[in-house]
Order: structure tokens, then sequence, then C-alpha cells
């Protein structure tokens, strides 16, 4: 062992700095997800605020190498309080030259980019349609190049342990997190836990994925590679318990929590689809709670096994994405019609058709509002951000119990599959919404309604002198008869919608964050809201007088939001759809708001907002 | 132990005050009262029944039957009341269905609603014809069917009910004729009292658009020469005469056999309903697609001990409960790691 007593060693440099965005991306079966949420889960639990966007192909294992099989994780942190995943990349981790080609125009000028440069032989580089290695023909001279030879060094470094080939390649993108928790000086506690509980059957591999990443963060210690380092100090987030969640995370243990305070079941009918599988895969993991979930044999099975549910007295959901609502159309119409609560979860991809499963869009507004036969209202409410999933499957519950009515809510895969922080909710604070079904056969009339919320009773079967039939024909009201009479119809058309604007009786004025007035408002929902905030932020340290209302109810709306809008110059609706919400904007307040539209299955940067803004209050 | 009795309920307490709305001379009306006379004897409370019906001239029977009722869409029924018994496993569920609701648009929830095995009691109204929509040929209609929208006949073959139910695993699986009141009342009675899914199937006529369908069965004669009324324990004998009877051949086959000539009653099958394999039940259910063979009514299949789906459910729920306590919400939001951010 050489000593180096008598050579000083550079002193390495390390930066503070706000804020750094990392993309990991290699093929889909290099564990680029794995790997971006490992990362994520550490310095969270540093205490930094986040925000990821895992950015995946719909194909599991597309040919190996090429480039529809890319798959990339990216990740935002900082000391400041963030709201989006990051424009631009500070550093980029790549597997091989697809997911070099694919990522490359994201990195900063002078950005690092770490390159596994094992994979860069001339097949590689056929297989990503390259004609010329970038590692030698100077096309990346404007980034911090590094290369690094994950492959051989990962296999020194796991030689003695007798692993197969396959297993020790499959180690290399540890190789690679261990550098990063290097470069941001990070612990590898967390990650070390996590890999001796996911592999805890399999001592060998906890042994091959701690060296891989041990040997990953020395690499860098004792090559000196990077030069410089950095530290990123925790944010000063508002005082509390955090976790990090996801959008789907936070729908599951939203309904767990509807499910307490209403004191009712919760029942879960659903078919897998991406991206609303994982709500699944959460909620059936809970049955100490006593969630039914039921993994339906189609999507319409899968809503009306939770209209069955309801019917029998529980806390009924359905969760799926764009085409599963196509198919549960007619169910939600018969759920309308008996008037018992629902939930039904859209998690929105692009499309239309198949689309694009796996990537993100907000184009289901009108299929949620409109889609269905006849007058058919239901309210829909939309989450705003990985977390406020957890208050919108609140929210979405309380309005279906209370008012007896099927409530969308809408999501999208944006949300549903990054994180962020959040700081975790004292239940105490939650209000509880007891649910009292009817008992009473003294003159029991199944469509008797509650005069303020024109709820009719939820009469569940096994109640004495209840007996009762409902059912999708029309009805008359208060007895609930089969009834086909002119004005008897037009009067229950009325009553059900009457009954979903009786909901704005419960939704709070809406105060515009940012300016209460000015010269531009911008009006959005959904997932646009994180990029949203940090241009209306930014903007408005420009001296823009800027108002950002981001609606959480899309039916009804809250009943000042047509006075908010008359007090701006200028309304812009940003989405990620051709103009869903503009559309319905002019229509119900005659306001000449203009829209902002992306519909690229990727979310709004925040340049792309800041400048159409600046172009707007010019 | 104190038991509290039954109100003694009789058929007029799960009859309604609604207008009965089926064509005149409909075999509907004959199951309405069948079930209505077997609801009282069951010995379960009325307001622990629940009828769950899809679309058709079928689905109309919950408005008729004084119980809880949901008249559902178009082939959901087996599907809703399988959310209704997964909350409730204590309620008395029977779905009415008919050949285009449960074997057309709604076939895929019914093969699966067997093979789960909900605790469901499934009446399929078959009348060979769609009746609601004025006269377009079934899945079961025989193939050459001329019908409103096959004016010059059918080209898919029929299914036949029964073996479908069987061959998506069915546990209870029974065929009776609207017009044959007390082996319909007998045969309702046998799938009240299984646990699992029971299925039905009901020959029923359909007078406006289909009349006579299945003459060949309940005509004067007929029912003795052509049905079989199948009994556990006992041999396939039918005929007038009761000198005709089914035999298994040396390869596995069935055949039909005249009694005499020394060929006698101990030759023939005994009717097992128990039988945990479904072959036999499936050979049986073939028959009547066969030449000289007679059509099965009865039980065809009654296998006891496959659990409900409703009961496995609630016992897995039961067992991750006993392993690992009740549920803490505070618990499971904290779950995962967590981390302070503390006040500067």
């Amino acid at each position: 062992m050489a000593t180096t007593t008598d050579i000083p060693l550079p002193k390495l440099k390390r930066e503070v700095i706000d804020r750094a965005v990392i993309r990991f991306a290699g093929d889909s079966g290099d564990g680029m997800q794995v790997t971006g949420s490992q990362f994520t889960n550490t310095v969270a639990l540093y205490g930094n605020d986040i925000a990821t966007f895992p950015d995946f192909p719909a194909e599991i294992r597309a040919p190996a190498g090429t480039l529809p099989g890319v798959s990339g994780y990216q990740l935002h942190f900082s000391s400041n309080e963030i709201y989006t995943p990051g424009d631009a990349v500070d550093v980029l981790i790549v597997m091989n030259p697809a997911a070099l080609k694919m990522n490359l125009a994201d990195l900063k000028a002078n950005g690092i980019l770490i390159v596994n440069s094992d994979a860069f032989a001339e097949t590689d580089l056929r297989k990503a349609q390259m004609s010329s290695n970038p590692l030698e023909d100077h096309s990346l001279d404007k980034f911090r190049l590094f290369p690094v030879e994950l492959e051989r060094l990962t296999k020194v470094a796991l030689d003695h342990l007798g692993l197969d080939a396959k297993s020790v390649s499959r180690c290399k993108n540890f190789f690679a997190l261990g550098m990063c928790y290097w470069l941001y000086n990070r612990s590898m506690d967390s990650t070390v836990r996590w890999i001796e509980d996911k592999f805890s059957k399999k001592p060998l591999l906890v042994e091959a994925n701690k060296l891989a990443m041990k040997a990953g963060y020395s690499y860098c210690e004792a090559t000196e590679a990077f030069q410089i380092s950095y530290e990123i100090p925790p944010a000063q987030l508002e005082p509390g318990l955090y976790r990090n969640i996801s959008g789907n995370q936070a729908l599951a243990l939203g309904f767990i929590t509807a499910s307490q305070k209403s004191g009712l079941k919760l029942f879960q009918g659903s078919y897998p689809i991406t991206p609303a599988s994982d709500i699944l895969h959460e909620l059936s993991q809970y049955k100490d709670f006593g969630v039914i979930t039921f993994q339906a044999e189609d999507e319409i099975a899968a809503i009306t096994s939770a209209i069955g549910a309801s019917y029998a007295g529980a806390l009924a959901i359905t969760t799926t994405s764009g085409p599963g609502m196509a198919l549960k159309t007619e169910a939600m119409g018969l759920a309308i019609a008996v008037e018992i609560p629902l939930v039904i979860c859209d998690i929105q991809r692009g499309g239309p058709s198949t689309g694009l499963p796996t990537k993100t869009e907000q184009a289901d507004l009108f299929q949620a509002l409109f889609g269905r036969n006849s007058e058919a209202p239901i309210p829909v409410v939309a989450a705003a951000t990985p977390s406020d999933c957890f208050w919108a499957a609140l929210e979405a519950s309380r309005i279906a119990v209370k008012y007896m009515v099927p409530v969308i809510i809408l999501s999208d895969g944006y949300l549903a599959n990054g994180a962020e922080p959040w700081k975790i909710p004292n239940l105490d604070e939650i209000p509880a919404f007891p649910v009292n079904f009817a008992t009473d056969p003294v003159d029991f009339k199944p469509y008797r309604r509650n005069p303020e919320t024109l709820a009719r009773p939820w009469a569940v079967p096994g109640t004495p002198g209840l007996e009762h039939r409902v059912g999708g024909l029309e009805k008359q009201d208060v007895t609930g008869n089969i009834n086909y009479e002119p004005l008897n119809h037009e009067k229950m058309v009325r009553i059900r919608a009457a009954k979903v604007e009786a909901i704005a009786q419960d939704i709070p004025d809406i105060v515009p964050a940012g300016d209460p007035d000015g010269d531009l408002l911008i009006v959005a929902w959904g997932s646009t809201h994180g990029s949203i905030t940090a241009a209306v932020n930014s903007q408005r340290e420009l001296g823009h007088r800027i108002g950002h209302v981001h609606l959480r109810h899309l039916n009804p709306f809250p009943r000042n939001l047509g006075d908010v809008l008359k007090r701006y110059k200028k309304i812009l609706v940003p989405e990620l759809n051709m103009g869903q919400l503009l559309w319905l904007l002019r229509a119900k307040f005659l306001v000449n708001a203009i829209g902002l539209n992306k519909i690229q299955g990727r979310p709004f940067k925040q340049s792309e907002l800041e400048q159409k803004i600046s172009e707007l209050v010019l | 132990m104190t038991t509290t009795a039954l109100p003694v309920l009789t058929k007029k307490d799960f009859q309604t005050d609604q207008e009965v709305r089926w064509c005149p001379g409909c075999g509907d009306y004959a199951i309405l009262s069948a079930v209505q006379s077997v609801f009282p004897e069951l010995g379960i409370k009325r307001e622990n029944f629940v009828v769950v019906s899809g679309i058709g001239c079928s689905s109309r029977f919950p408005y008729y039957m004084n119980t809880f009722g949901f008249h559902t869409i178009h082939g959901r029924a087996p599907a809703v009341a399988t959310g209704i018994k997964a909350i409730r496993p204590d309620l008395e569920v029977w779905v009415a269905t008919g050949d285009g609701d449960a074997l057309s648009i709604g076939g895929n929830h019914t093969i699966h609603m067997l093979r789960r095995n909900v605790g469901l009691k499934v009446l399929l109204f078959n009348n060979r014809i769609y009746g609601l929509t004025k006269g377009q040929y079934s899945p079961t209609s025989e193939l050459g069917k001329r019908a409103k929208s096959t004016p010059f006949g059918s080209l898919d073959r029929p299914f036949n009910p029964i073996s479908l139910a069987i061959g998506a695993e069915a546990t209870f699986v029974a065929r009776s004729v609207d017009v044959f009141q007390a082996h319909l009342k007998d045969t309702l009675k046998h799938a009240a009292a299984h646990k699992g899914s029971a299925f039905v199937e009901i020959l029923q006529n359909c007078n406006i658009f289909n009349d006579g369908a299945w003459t060949g069965i309940t005509e004067k004669d007929a029912r003795s020469e052509h049905v079989i009324q199948l009994e556990h324990g006992k041999p396939l004998i039918f005929g007038k005469n009761r000198d005709k009877g089914i035999r298994r051949n040396s390869d596995g086959d069935i055949e039909v056999v005249q009694l005499g000539n020394g060929i006698a009653e101990s030759d023939l099958i005994v009717h097992d309903v128990h039988h945990p394999r479904p072959f036999y039940a499936f050979q049986l259910s073939h028959m009547e697609e066969r030449p000289d063979f007679p059509t099965p009514i009865g039980v065809l299949r009654s296998w006891p001990d496959l659990p409900r789906y409703e009961d496995v459910i609630a016992k897995q729920i039961a067992e991750v409960q006993a392993k690992r306590g009740t549920g803490d919400l505070a618990k499971l939001l904290r779950g995962g790691d967590t981390w302070q951010v503390e006040a500067r």
C-alpha cells in the first residue's frame, strides 16, 4: 500500500449550493427507477425539498440498448421550497448510448455527464443509431464528461463473491448511485437498509449491492474524479414529521383515512391499468384495515362491483385510467340514477385509445364531466400535487357520502408516479364525516330528500322494513317507483343537476395565490400546479401583478370564481390538453381567456410558462 | 340461549304493489310465482333478501319482489351482486337474468362469478330470444334461427348454458322449466340450500317472439319421452314407460339403452350430483345435442366443498388482522422512512 504522507492531498473543493437536478437514464432493465427512488429517499430524509419525474417506456423490456427502451428518473432537490422536477439537468448519469442520445438535450452546458463507458462498443452505438462514438468525437466537449467503466469496476469489486455474471452486471446501477452519494455528500445508510430489507432472503445479493454502492463511493474518493463535491443544506420546510409520498400512495392512504373518518368499510373494485395499478397494489396490502380489494374481470365489473358494495353500505371506489373510464361510463350513469356514493379515480394518461400509457396528460376533463349518455352530472375534484392526492381522496369521499353521488377524482401519470415530501397530518385535525344509514321504517320513502343536500337516504339491505327497489329506469321522486311521465322525468333530471350544484355550498371561496387582482390571472387544475407556482413566483419577482387560481373543484366550480375572473386584465389557462378548462371558462363565464396547451405526454417546463406569462404581461 | 322466532312469512309478503308488466301468457309469471312461493319457506328474514337483475324482460323481476331489489344495467348483475356479497356475506342474494343478459353482454361476468363461487343464486330465464328489444335471435337460439335481425337464419352456434356453467367450474348447476311448477320449486329449494354459486337455467316460453321455444320438452307426452329428470342417487331412467336409461360405454362415453333383454337398472349410471370433478355433469349437459338422447332437468351438479368467495375474502382479512393486529392509521401514515423538520 503506497503511503501518501509526502504528497499532500489536493484539497477537494466542496461547494454549497441551493439546488440540483439529477437524472438517471438507462435501459429499462438497468434499474434506473430504483436508483432514482433510492437517491430521492436519501435526500428527502436529509431534509431537502424534492420533486421527482420518473419517465419510463410502456414496454416492460424493449430490446436492450435501443432508443425505445430508455427509462429515466429525474430528481430536483433543494434547500428551498421547490415545485417542479426542474427544466434542465445538472447531473446526467447514462448507462448506454441510447440513454445518452435520448437525454443529452436536457443537460445544462458545463453540466456533469457520467457515462458508463463499457457500453459504448460499436454494437452498442449501432443499437442507438449512432455513427460515431460520442466519447471520442468531441461532441460532448461542452459538458464535464466522466466516462466510468461501470461494468468492469463493478465486476472487480464483486469478483470474490462468486456471483454469476448477469447478477454482477445488474449491480452497476448501485455503483453509479454510490458515485452520486459521494458527489452530493450523502450518507448511504438508508439505501443500505433498503438493500438489506429488499434482498433479505438472498444474502449474497445484499452483499453484492452494498459492495457495488460502496465501491462507487470509494471510486470517487480514491480517484478524485470529480475534483468537486456539493452540499445542499436541508430545506426550511414547515416544522413537522415528514415522509416521501407518491400520488398513488397518497390516494390509497386518503381512502383508508376516509374509511375510518366515515366509519365505513372500504371496497375497491379495480382492473389493472397503467398508471393506476399502484393504487390497487397499495390498498391490497392493507387487509389489516379491513380493506376489500377486488381485482375484477374487467373495468365494467370493477365499477359495478363497487356499486354493489356501495349499495350494501361500503365506501366504494374504483380506480382506473382514461380507457377504463370509457368502459365505466354506463355504470356511472347507473350510480347517478340510483343516487349512491361512489368514488371513481381517473389517473389520466396520453390518449386517445391506448395512447401513451406511461406518459402524462390532462385530456380526460371533458370525459369526466360529459362522458355519459344523457344528462348525467358528476362532481369532479382534481389533485394538484402528489401529496394533495391524499386530500382529494378525502374530499371526494366526503362529497360522495354526504350528497349520495358518484364523484370523479382526476389525477394523472405525473402525480401518480411523482413524489414529494409530505408533512404527515395529525389525524385529530381531519374532521370525521360519520354516515347515518336509514333505519326508520315509518313512512320510509327511498327518494325522499334531505332539503339541504337533496341527498336521498342510504337504506342498505338487511334493514327491517326498508325493503325497496332501485334501478336505472327513471323513477318517481320520493317513492322511487318506475315512472315514465314527461314532467316527472324533467323534474328528476333537474333534481340530479341541482344536487350536484348544491355541493358548491360546501366549497370554500377561492383565494388566488399571488396578487388578488392585476395584469394576469392564471387558472389551472391538476398536476400543472408545481410549474405554474414556480413560474408565477419568478414573474412576480419581476414586478408583474399575477394571480394564480388552481381549481380543486371542477364541478361544481367555487361560487366566487366568476367574480375572481373579473379582477384581472387577462386570463391564461395552461393545460396539458387542447384547452378543455379554457373551453369551460369561456362557455360559462363569457370571458376572453386564452390557453397555453402542450400535448407531448410531458409536464410543462417552468420556462415555457414564464415565456407565455411574459408575453402576456408586456 | 334465547332464540328469536322468525316471523312466519307467506307468498303474499313477497308480492309488491307494482303492476306486473310482462306480456300476458309470458313464462316469467310462472317463475315469479314459484320464487314467491319458495322464499317464505327458506327461513330467512325478508329484509335479508336482495334480488339483483340486469336488463331484459326477466330483469324486471326485482320490481315484483317485495325484498330489497336492484335493477342494474345490461349484463352486470353478477358483478353488482358480487360487490354486495363481499360487503354483506349474510345477505341472501338472488340474480334474475336472461339468455342475452347472462350469456351475451354479461357472459364475462357470468363465468367469473361462477369460477369465484360467489354465494349467489342465479336464475337464468332462457327463452332463446331477445324479447325486450322485440325479437332478435339470442346466444341460445338454435342455429339457423329466423328472427328480426336474421331474416335468412342465424349463423352462430348456440351456447348450452349448462355446459357453459359447468365449464366455468360452477359448483351448483340445475335446470328446470317454467311450466313444471312443482319441479321448478323443488329445484329452487335445492339452489337455495347451496352455499356457493347456484346456477339455475329455467327454460321459459316467450309467447310473443318465440312461442313454443320449448314445446319439444313441454308438450304433453314430450316430458316423459324427451326429458330425463335427474335425481341424486337414482339411476338415469326416462321414457313414458320408464323403459329407457343411460349407460356408460366401455370408452367412457354414455349411451341410451332400452331396458330389458338383459339390460337391467343396475347397468345404468346412478346420478351423483356431488362428483367433485365436473366432467360427468358436462357429459349429461351435452345429451340434448345428440339424437335420441333426452334433455336433462333437475340438479346436474352440486359440489358443496368449495368455500364461498365472500367467506375467503373475510377469512383473509381476519388472518392478516390476527397476524398484524387491526390497522393503526396513524402508524400507517408514518410508515416508511420519516424525518423531523424542526422549527428554526
